[in-house]
């Protein structure tokens, strides 16, 4: 009843990153291009190099075309997935199996979103034909119905919640703030968090992600040729992905306080990479933290802290990037912006800039094993991926 | 002999002050951001369909309005679908005139007496021009009735009626034009008042009643001044006329002769003879007398219950925004999308009737109906379960700020029923500081948005009424 896993069988060997944020004077493409380069560069190889592509977008393009077309890249196969929010870990994984099955020996997962372009605020989707009766809500309305539930659960005063939701923004600015690449550079008081307006119940501008324009790629190999291409690889642990069957949308015992989907892609995940205890074994994490209460239930749906404890750990500094576990180093879809379609790469990129050492100001002190953490959909009605990545 | 088997009505939640207006006192009724006239008489059928008596199965529906959502699309098939009656009946729409809501109601009772049982519902958003009498003076409701012959017993039969139809310009509106129009009112008094006084004298002889032994007169119109020259020569004392509900529901155009109606059965007995005069391109009057049935008959809502039950405060630039009279900035969000009729089509049963699914095996309820059960997963295996009348409460709620709404924010409730079963809905009429956790809720039925001319119904939650 779980996947096998393919530890330590894979590794990646290159990435790439644009910086995230509003990028009027670049399309699609352009980020496209940008991210795709840079990975070739990291992982010194030529674009005859690379068997295969998986390319992660929700709505910045539809099918293989729009890697293949921008980058020029010669009949090879680009297959173009989608898996909401979650989707550039998807390409991750789904690259990964590929070169775990033989069938292919390197291969590129990219994601891209093109998200300014629309003229609106928030997310936009393009579903299907319908029959008009979805409820209409938007996701910081969805996902703001965490915080009065697990105040109410776990008997935190709501003024007290107001401050748990303000330190994991402030903290992930401040994250952020030392982040060249991030779409916020700079550190936001605690005030100015406080009395941001208001968007959904609790929730105000300064708990959402950022909406903005990126694009990451990551070039994966089987672990036997990862030195080919590059001195410092790092391994794939475990990936897991979880589409769970909506049951909190449907069944009144479902209560807020947690995703049921997180749980068992994470425990799913530990089996894969022998992690028995998360909050001691797992040195970091870039979680997707798309509004503030999402981190917070997170961090008790991943086993970093005990049930009901991850407010408590929040304030203690627990996850701050000089804590015990420091949780979304290079600011989080908070601060480094959320870029759908490239956030699941993202955060791999940070996890192959930490384990290489190569995070700058934001070094995390010899770190062991990463996680990733992404996430599509709303509470009770979503999909999870957990990594696991290490040297 | 046929007569009003039941009757219901409805009166929408929100009142505009006419000091608001600027035009005199009182206050009148205004259907939300998300009524129209075919919700307002879903609404207004609810309560008259919920308790039939044996033997009254509904075979006809009739939907009169002057402000029917579609001028093309059978209006009183949405009005079949949201109270979930057979698609057996005949099912038709009337209009063209605010006397077309009495006019259906005896239309009906014509059809009583040929055997059938008929549902007839009018329901009416008056639009006026701001700032003008239709306006201030309109209102916004519906009323309901369900008609039967033989083998129903009535809670009011007919004992007599006439009519008169007049070619006159009195008020009138062209397809294009976004407000009707009327003439002088000295001349419409002038016309009509002889027409009502003869008519009404006729409907008396007819039903064998002296004026005197009416215990109520409902006198309704588009001209105010008409009824000021009829008591006197019609042999009416002004206590029998029955209070108007002017000043705190407004005239609800082709809906008001019913409401007033159903607000007069409210307070009825056995044996009360109610006459009903409808001035408008003529005069229809019928002659009720109320039975012993109607003890047993009233719907669960009063008319005063419904007026009682109100929020008072609406803005005269909210409710100009939701009559779209006046434009006003959108939300930078994507419009909502057109419903697509394929889909409407196959959720039918859910988006309209509201009915969900009971797993045979374990019991769950699915809404909306699910295939696979989301407990124990049994394929194809449920029946039907109705949930419109289902009790519910708020388990978590949360005030939508970004959500495309004409009014801000979308308050968005996990409502759970008693009889089990989850969902996701808005809830409306209800006032955002004043919700809480575990509020009691019912169902209404409302137009979500209209996008590329197509109305989206579903339905949404709101406070107990």
């Amino acid at each position: 009843m779980a996947s096998k896993g393919i530890c330590d069988r894979v590794a990646i060997v290159g990435m790439g990153c644009t910086k995230f944020g509003e990028h009027w004077n670049r399309s699609a493409s352009d980020l496209l291009v940008d991210a795709v380069q840079e990975a070739y560069g990291s992982a010194g190889i030529e674009p005859d190099n690379v068997d295969a592509y998986w390319l992660g977008t929700t709505g910045s393009g539809i099918s293989g075309l729009t890697l293949s077309e921008p980058l020029k890249i010669q009949y090879k196969p680009v297959t173009r997935l989608e898996n909401m929010c979650a989707t550039g870990s998807e390409a991750i994984r789904n690259a990964a199996y590929a070169v775990a099955s033989g069938a292919y020996d390197l291969v590129m997962a990219v994601g891209v979103e093109k998200l300014k372009d629309s003229g609106f605020s928030g997310l936009t989707g393009s579903a299907p034909p319908g029959d008009g009766t979805e409820s209409g809500m938007t996701a910081p309305a969805n996902f703001s119905l965490l915080a009065p539930a697990y105040a109410e659960k776990y008997g935190v005063d709501l003024e007290t919640m107001r401050d748990v939701l303000t330190q994991i923004a402030y903290k992930n600015h401040y994250n952020g703030a030392r982040n060249e690449k991030a779409q916020f550079q700079r550190e936001v008081p605690i005030e100015k968090i406080n009395a941001s307006p208001k968007v959904a119940g609790m929730l105000g501008i300064m708990d959402c992600s950022g909406v903005s324009d990126g694009s990451a790629a990551a070039v994966i190999c089987r672990a036997e040729d990862a030195h080919k291409y590059n001195d410092n690889p790092i391994f794939i642990k475990a990936l897991s992905f979880v589409a769970g069957p909506s049951e909190g949308a449907k069944r009144q015992d479902y209560d807020f306080t947690t995703f049921p989907e997180v749980v068992e892609s994470a425990r799913d995940a530990y089996v894969q990479a022998g992690i028995e205890d998360p909050r001691e074994q797992i040195s970091m994490a870039e979680v997707h933290d798309c509004f503030t209460p999402t981190e917070l239930v997170l961090m008790e749906d991943l086993g970093f802290s005990p049930r009901g404890q991850a407010w408590k750990d929040t304030m203690d500094g627990r996850f701050d990037l000089d804590g015990e576990q420091p949780v979304n180093p290079d600011g989080g879809l908070k601060s480094f912006g959320h870029p759908i379609g490239a956030s699941g790469l993202r955060m791999m990129y940070e996890m192959w800039l930490q384990l290489r050492g190569e995070a700058g100001e934001r070094q995390i002190a010899d770190p062991k094993l990463g996680l990733t953490h992404n996430l599509g959909g709303a509470p009770g009605r979503c999909v999870s991926f957990v990594s696991v990545v290490g040297l | 002999m046929s007569g009003i088997v039941r009757y219901g009505s409805y009166v929408p939640f929100n009142r505009i002050q006419r000091s608001a207006i600027g035009a005199g006192r009182g206050e009148r009724a205004a259907a939300s951001y998300d009524e129209d006239s075919a919700s307002m008489a879903v609404e207004a059928s609810r309560e008259a369909l919920r308790e039939l008596p044996e033997g009254a199965a509904v075979d006809t529906v009739a939907f009169a309005s002057t402000s029917a959502p579609y001028s093309e699309k059978l209006n009183a098939a949405t009005l079949q679908a949201a109270t979930n009656l057979p698609k057996s009946v005949t099912a038709l729409d009337l209009g063209g005139s605010t006397r077309s809501g009495l006019s259906a109601l005896l239309a009906g009772i014509d059809m009583a007496s040929a055997g059938r049982t008929v549902l007839v519902a009018a329901s009416e958003v008056v639009v006026g021009a701001p700032s003008g009498p239709r306006e201030s003076g309109g209102g916004d409701a519906a009323a309901a009735f369900v008609l039967g012959g033989n083998g129903t017993e009535p809670v009011a039969r007919l004992i007599g009626r006439a009519s008169c139809t007049e070619e006159v310009l009195d008020v009138w509106k062209s397809p294009g034009m976004p407000f009707a129009k009327q003439w002088e009112e000295r001349f419409g008094a002038d016309v009509y008042t002889p027409l009502l006084v003869e008519t009404f004298g006729r409907a008396l002889a007819d039903a064998g009643v002296s004026a005197s032994d009416l215990s109520k007169v409902v006198l309704d119109g588009t001209n105010a001044r008409v009824f000021r020259g009829f008591p006197r020569p019609a042999g009416v004392a002004p206590e029998q006329i029955l209070d108007g509900l002017a000043g705190t529901v407004g005239r609800a155009g082709s809906a008001h002769a019913g409401l007033v109606l159903a607000s007069a059965l409210d307070g009825a007995s056995a044996g009360d003879r109610i006459a009903v005069a409808v001035v408008a391109d003529g005069v229809d009057v019928a002659v009720f007398e109320v039975t012993d049935a109607i003890d047993g008959g009233r719907p669960k809502h009063s008319v005063a219950s419904w007026v009682e039950s109100k929020r008072n405060d609406l803005a005269y630039t909210t409710y100009l925004k939701w009559r779209e009279v006046l434009p006003f900035e959108p939300p930078r969000r994507p419009d909502p999308d057109r419903p697509a009729a394929p889909p409407m089509q196959r959720a039918e049963r859910w988006k309209f009737g509201f009915l969900g699914s009971r797993c045979n095996r374990c019991g769950n309820t699915n809404l909306p109906p699910q295939r696979v059960c989301v407990v124990c997963q049994a394929v194809d295996d449920s029946t039907v379960e109705p949930y419109a009348d289902g009790e519910c409460r708020i388990s978590t709620y949360t005030l939508d700020r970004l959500a495309y709404s004409l009014q801000p924010p979308v308050i968005g409730a996990v409502v759970d029923f008693d009889k089990g079963g989850r969902m996701l809905c808005q809830l409306t009429d209800v006032d955002p500081d004043n919700v809480g956790i575990g509020d009691e809720l019912e169902m209404t039925f409302r137009r979500l948005y209209t996008a590329g001319g197509v109305h989206n119904y579903f339905w949404k939650a709101r406070p107990k009424r």
